[in-house]
């Protein structure tokens, strides 16, 4: 399979959460403290990146095939099932004590911080064990 | 005006991302699984090209750009590495992060991705909440 596609997405990736501010976990933690001193502007992040790919996916799925592949790899799961609301529920807990996500924290590596090498081998080793997670949590 | 446009530039530059991947290779950019798979997965390449142009990209708009590194988070390590964990188990549960069902999955109207996002934003203010209320109390 072509790699090439992936590097362009990557970089705009890279580019767009830096350039919003998302690589930030200041800003992050201010975007969630609705109750404290609220610092609304990566609400523009969410709503710039949703309008793009709302306007747009229906007609990228609407064609035979992608550009460079054979097909799409798009999830086929409906159910809204415990597995997906306590997999929401603990990554948001995550997320809110230190105001990294996955996408930030990677690319956050950069910056040559401890704190975001701690994140991701953390991150790392929660994907690692999540079986026998959920499996102690009988999902 | 200031406080928005590089939030909005960002959110664009991000939903371009994923449509572009999408378009091309017909994938979803979800970090959480893209780190995942780049671990363990069957078609590995694709997801470490897109990682090394996380970076990348990242790195064009601190260093060509000269926008100012984010400090890192403020969190102690011990919470930092607990935060990482519950985003690991968390997104490998819940089958996605704020990429592959915020920005993707809301774009294409998935009710799963939907109550996701909803599940995670809301745990995370609630955590930022009763986080600000226990600094406050120690202060």
């Amino acid at each position: 399979m072509k790699a090439w596609p992936a590097l362009i997405s990557g970089i705009l990736f890279g580019l767009g959460l830096t350039v919003s501010g998302m690589s930030d976990p200041a800003k992050v933690l201010g975007f969630m403290d609705v109750t404290g001193e609220w610092i609304p502007d990566l609400i523009f992040v969410m709503g710039g990146a949703v309008v793009v790919t709302a306007l747009l996916t229906p007609a990228v799925l609407g064609r035979a095939r992608p550009l460079f592949a054979d097909g799409f790899s798009v999830p086929t799961a409906q159910a809204l099932d415990a597995r997906l609301i306590g997999g929401a529920v603990l990554f948001g807990i995550g997320w809110g004590l230190s105001g990294y996500c996955p996408g930030p924290a990677v690319v956050s590596l950069l910056y040559g911080y401890d704190s975001t090498v701690i994140f991701c081998v953390a991150m790392v080793a929660g994907m690692s064990i999540e079986g026998h997670i959920s499996k102690w949590l009988g999902q | 005006m200031e406080s928005f446009s590089l939030p909005l530039a960002g959110g664009l530059l991000l939903g371009s991302a994923a449509i572009w991947l999408l378009l091309s290779m017909g994938r979803i950019a979800g970090i959480s699984g893209v780190i995942w798979g780049a671990l363990t997965g069957p078609d590995r390449q694709w997801r470490w090209v897109f990682l090394i142009g996380l970076l990348i990209g990242g790195a064009l708009t601190h260093f060509a750009t000269g926008m100012p590194l984010p400090a890192p988070s403020n969190a102690p390590l011990w919470l930092i590495a607990l935060s990482g964990l519950l985003v690991g188990v968390g997104t490998r549960m819940g089958s996605g992060c704020t990429s592959g069902h915020g920005v993707c999955g809301l774009g294409r109207r998935s009710p799963r991705s939907l109550t996701a996002t909803l599940t995670f934003m809301a745990l995370g203010v609630f955590t930022v909440t009763v986080m600000q209320a226990l600094q406050g109390g120690a202060a």
